[in-house]
């Protein structure tokens, strides 16, 4: 019986594992280095914030691995020989594989910053990080993040929560710049500041002071403002880590190299997740991905080609979901930071809540592009449809109400929404109401009228 | 802010020392008059009179050794009539009996002035809690489940385990001593009176502290919750038919002598219903006593499967029930100690369906009687069913267990594990409903809040990262999944039968290539 096995147990090794597992009856492995058991990192916060424990956020219980005859190991892999077939492990044992999966994640970017080493100075990605943020708080009252992306964001809020100050640096001039439109930037920006963190644009790190005991302090930028604080949280982006390949015959860029089958050049050695790269990749995406989702779909992928179905990885309509502090944020399809020749943009905004939808079409065809929705939850399969179909952008007004997919009894945009529609394209568009839920439809309207 | 919160921590504090304090301030005198009052019939006052001789007028400082002098005489008495098979005369109703000789034979500070201790226990209690719910959850509204993990109170810490023992301490006196606190349902006399033309009994007692629990936590769960209009809608709605058809119509009917029953209790959670006493005082009751009867089989027999066909169990275990009403208002921050194991799914699937049996058997026997005059069913006594159901299921589960054990087990232990109706509204829920809480395709990041945050310990996630819809019999529909969750992946509705059980995105949504694999599969077949 073959051998598979798995470096990382994070969303991708793990769902290979089990992915296999549904289709074979080969021995499973998976070695992880991190925790003995899978859990989710994007919950890391939560566990920080007490809105949970360890416990609550792994997926799946402790006896679900035994059951389904997938090995745990916890270990770390030093060595990779696809000579013979076998890894070095930490501690001195050795595995011997006949399929080896790589799914070992990213690492925090580290840009050389003079005192990026100081006690104090992190950044935010494995269980051992949080563990050592526990640490860290216990004698802070100042903090800096460097970095505007997601998961600073997420770390701005957890230090609030303990009341920490914090501010935030971002070397754009708007938050998340370089995947966000402005206006969506600037909406999240301003929440940010509502909610007590100072967050200053255009701005860059550039030395961390410690003390004698070497404790960071304070933190210059780049033009020459002196910011006191016991915590610097490192956010500016991650890169695959791909550490256990260096010494091996691995061809490797940024991340290790894969073709459409998520294969390396090494017969049966195979990358997945964060810290694989392609050659090209095989749609229109950038050549590493970073998201839970596409780990999770590159384990799906790799799985079915090592259970004998050759099968390339084709992800369908671009999907992603974050929340900053308190709105939520959805997106199908492309919407870019700055909006391509042939795009026409439709953006309505709350006056005075924060909630945005805005809707990218193309200019000649009108057929939708992209949506980005702030503080509206829209239905998945809706969005993709229209999407992935090419549904008019009249088709997409008409039918906003079925999209929606707010919790019963929420107020419903969709009206405004229209509304705006028709006036800035001058058209007469109705929406549809919902057929289904009438007494709810009828409460709705009276609680919010 | 911050200073109001405090200033009603301490409000509540000072109140329930009081409220606990109050239970040791009197001595107790009995009189023959007292016992004539209390005795339910006049033969019964002449034994008391009698066997009481010794304990009338005098004063005891001690209310341990007040009651128990009087338990020991009609323990001795009964002993004596059940020896000479003297039936009729033996005393039942010793619990009322002692609860209402303490309750009237206190004398002190409460009975004097039960107004002044009703404002100092009750009134600084509740407005303690009304100005610490309603500077709870500052900020801007949005989840705020911040800090539960580390509480001492919301994490079985010292002090919820402190909360647990005190609450199970009430739930025991109350149902089984009660006459250790008649000075809380003396300060309640008057407020009894005004609405229903009788003192207050422990049940009075009960009910007002129930409503007031549902109605002062009520406000902090709405304050809590203000960004989300569904729970705001769903706890309103729990204050009022606690309010109205639970506490205040009951009275109400009593004063006109009718029937006094909560009209939106259903059986088989009104395990009473076809009790005899119950059906007598229905059938002697004309036209309105028919109707109460009928309305209450209707409930029962239409209400429920009708209605949950439509919206779900949700309707009334989150919307109308009183059990529901506490768990989700008081309970709230206990709903993540729920056990989410698969172990306890398997309890809860025998456990809950068992009872249910169990109250179906018991009714069939009490009806059997009912009819036939027989008590005798196979050799069972049903009056010895009845009592076991009484006490095992009614007091010690629903009572003891389902909310003395809040802090320890979780705000819905009952609901989940013993609830009879729950069991029926669940059968129907899972194979003949349109209600489903929709997985939004493939958004959900596993990230474990909506288990967490299920009071009724449904591995939520399990489906939602599966891309798949949760349709489970015990789902009460409170939405607070759906409100949690991080990236909009839940949403509570009714629709279509067809599309309600999904077993279809195994994969996640989007994988192109794998979902084209499948379907050639399929097609291969
Ligand atoms: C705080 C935070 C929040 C995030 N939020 C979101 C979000 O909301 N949405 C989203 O889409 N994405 C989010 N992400 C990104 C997402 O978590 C990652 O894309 C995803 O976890 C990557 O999964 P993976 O399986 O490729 O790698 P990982 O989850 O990183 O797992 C790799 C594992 O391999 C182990 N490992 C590495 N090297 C070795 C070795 N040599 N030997 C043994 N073990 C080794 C690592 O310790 C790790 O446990 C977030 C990330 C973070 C840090
Ligand atoms: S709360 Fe939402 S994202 Fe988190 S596990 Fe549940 S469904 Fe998934």
């Amino acid at each position: 019986m073959s051998h598979v096995v798995i470096i990382g147990n994070g969303i991708a090794g793990v769902t290979a594992a089990r992915h296999v597992r549904k289709n074979s009856t080969k021995e499973i492995t998976i070695i992880s280095g991190e925790t003995a058991h899978f859990f989710s990192r994007t919950a890391l916060m939560y566990v920080f914030m007490g809105h949970m424990k360890y416990e609550n956020i792994k997926p799946y219980e402790d006896s679900f691995w035994k059951k389904n005859r997938i090995h745990l190991k916890q270990a770390w892999v030093e060595n990779i020989d696809t000579d013979a077939q076998q890894l070095q492990l930490s501690g001195g044992d050795t595995m011997a594989y006949d399929e080896l999966i790589i799914a070992t994640g990213s690492k925090p970017n580290k840009f050389g910053w003079e005192g990026e080493d100081l006690k104090g100075v992190q950044g935010f990605y494995s269980w051992q990080d949080l563990e050592l943020l526990e640490e860290n708080v216990k004698r802070t009252q100042q903090a800096v993040i460097v970095g505007g992306g997601l998961i600073g964001v997420e770390l701005a809020e957890m230090l609030h929560t303990r009341g920490i100050e914090v501010t935030f640096l971002v070397r754009e001039d708007r938050f998340w710049g370089n995947v966000l439109p402005y206006q969506d930037g600037e909406l999240i920006a301003k929440h940010i500041k509502k909610n007590g963190i100072n967050l200053v644009f255009n701005t860059e790190l550039d030395i961390i002071h410690g003390n004698n005991q070497g404790e960071v302090i304070a933190i210059t930028t780049k033009d020459g403002l002196k910011i006191a604080c016991q915590l610097v949280g490192l956010t500016a982006g991650v890169s695959p880590n791909i550490g256990v390949v260096d010494a091996s015959n691995i061809p490797t860029k940024r991340g290790v190299l894969v073709d459409h089958y998520l294969k390396t050049i090494i017969p049966n050695v195979y990358a997945i997740g964060d810290c694989a790269e392609f050659y090209e990749h095989p749609t229109n995406r950038k050549s590493i991905e970073q998201v839970w989702y596409t780990g999770k779909m590159m384990g799906e992928t790799v799985a079915q080609t090592i259970c004998g179905r050759p099968t390339k990885y084709m992800p369908g309509v671009w999907f992603n979901s974050a929340k900053f502090f308190d709105i939520e944020y959805q997106t199908y399809g492309w919407v870019w930071n700055i909006p391509k020749e042939n795009e026409e943009v439709f953006c309505w905004q709350h006056p005075t809540k924060d909630i945005l939808l805005k809707l990218v079409f193309d200019q000649t065809t009108q057929v939708l592009l992209g949506v980005n929705t702030f503080g509206i939850r829209m239905r998945h399969d809706v969005c993709n449809q229209w999407i992935s179909k090419g549904a008019h952008i009249d088709i997409v007004i008409q039918n906003l109400g079925a999209a929606n997919f707010d919790p019963e009894l929420f107020t419903a945009y969709e009206p405004l929404i229209v509304a705006a529609f028709n006036k800035k394209y001058k058209k007469q568009i109705n929406l549809k109401m919902k057929k289904s839920g009438r007494i709810a439809n009828l409460l709705t309207k009276v609680l919010n009228r | 802010m911050k200073i109001a919160q405090r200033i009603g921590l301490v409000l509540f504090a000072l109140g329930f020392i009081a409220f606990i304090g109050s239970l040791f301030t009197s001595t107790y005198t009995l009189s023959n008059q007292l016992i004539s009052d209390s005795a339910n019939k006049g033969e019964q006052s002449a034994i008391l009179q009698d066997i009481l001789k010794n304990v009338v007028d005098k004063t005891y400082s001690s209310k341990w050794e007040f009651s128990s002098k009087i338990s020991y005489e009609i323990e001795k008495i009964n002993e004596f009539y059940r020896s000479q098979e003297e039936w009729e005369k033996v005393i039942y109703n010793q619990k009322e009996l002692l609860f209402y000789l303490t309750k009237n034979s206190a004398n002190g500070p409460i009975n004097q002035e039960p107004s002044l201790w009703f404002l100092l226990t009750f009134g600084v209690g509740i407005l303690g809690a009304i100005l610490t719910n309603a500077f709870s959850y500052l900020g801007h509204p949005g989840m705020k489940n911040n800090g539960i993990f580390q509480s001492t109170w919301k994490s079985r810490g010292t002090v919820g385990v402190l909360l647990g023992a005190f609450l199970i301490v009430f739930y025991i006196l109350l149902y089984w001593f009660p006459h250790y606190i008649a000075e809380w349902a003396l300060m309640l006399d008057s407020l009894s009176e005004f609405l229903s033309g009788n003192p207050s009994s422990q049940w009075f007692l009960y009910g007002f502290l129930y409503t007031i629990a549902i109605l002062t936590m009520g406000i902090r769960f709405i304050k809590k919750y203000r960004h989300n209009k569904y729970q705001m809608v769903r706890t309103i709605s729990v204050m009022f038919f606690q309010t109205s058809f639970a506490f205040v119509i009951p009275d109400i009917l009593a004063r006109l002598n009718l029937p006094a029953y909560d009209l939106k209790n259903i059986f088989p959670l009104d395990y009473s219903l076809f009790f005899e006493w119950r059906l007598d005082e229905y059938l002697a009751n004309g036209f309105i006593g028919y109707f109460m009867l009928f309305w209450s089989i209707s409930l029962f027999l239409i209400g429920v499967p009708v209605i949950t066909y439509f919206y779900g169990k949700r309707w009334y275990c989150s919307w109308v029930c009183g059990c529901g009403g506490l768990a989700e208002t008081a309970g709230d921050e206990f709903r993540h100690l729920s056990d989410k194991s698969l172990n306890a799914w398997k309890f809860e699937r025998i456990s809950i369906n068992a009872v249910l049996v169990f109250a179906v058997v018991m009714s069939l026997a009490v009806i059997y009687a009912y009819i036939t005059g027989d008590n005798n069913l196979y050799g069972i006594d049903t009056y010895k069913i009845r009592e076991w159901y009484g006490f095992l299921i009614g007091s010690v589960f629903a009572g003891v267990i389902g909310t003395g054990f809040y802090p320890l087990l979780g705000n819905r232990a009952w609901c989940r594990f013993g609830c009879p109706l729950a069991a029926y509204l669940g059968i129907v829920q899972r194979f003949k409903s349109r209600f489903r809480i929709t997985t939004n395709g493939g958004q959900c990041i596993s990230c474990g809040n909506c288990s967490t945050y299920c009071e009724m310990g449904i591995d939520v996630k399990w489906y939602a990262q599966r891309g798949q819809n949760i349709v489970r019999s015990s789902c009460v529909g409170c939405g607070v999944c759906s409100a949690v969750c991080p990236r909009g992946v839940l949403k509570l509705e009714n629709g279509t039968e067809e599309a309600r059980l999904n077993d279809e995105s195994i994969f996640t949504f989007g994988n192109d290539g794998v979902l084209k694999l499948r379907d050639d599969l399929d097609t291969h077949k």
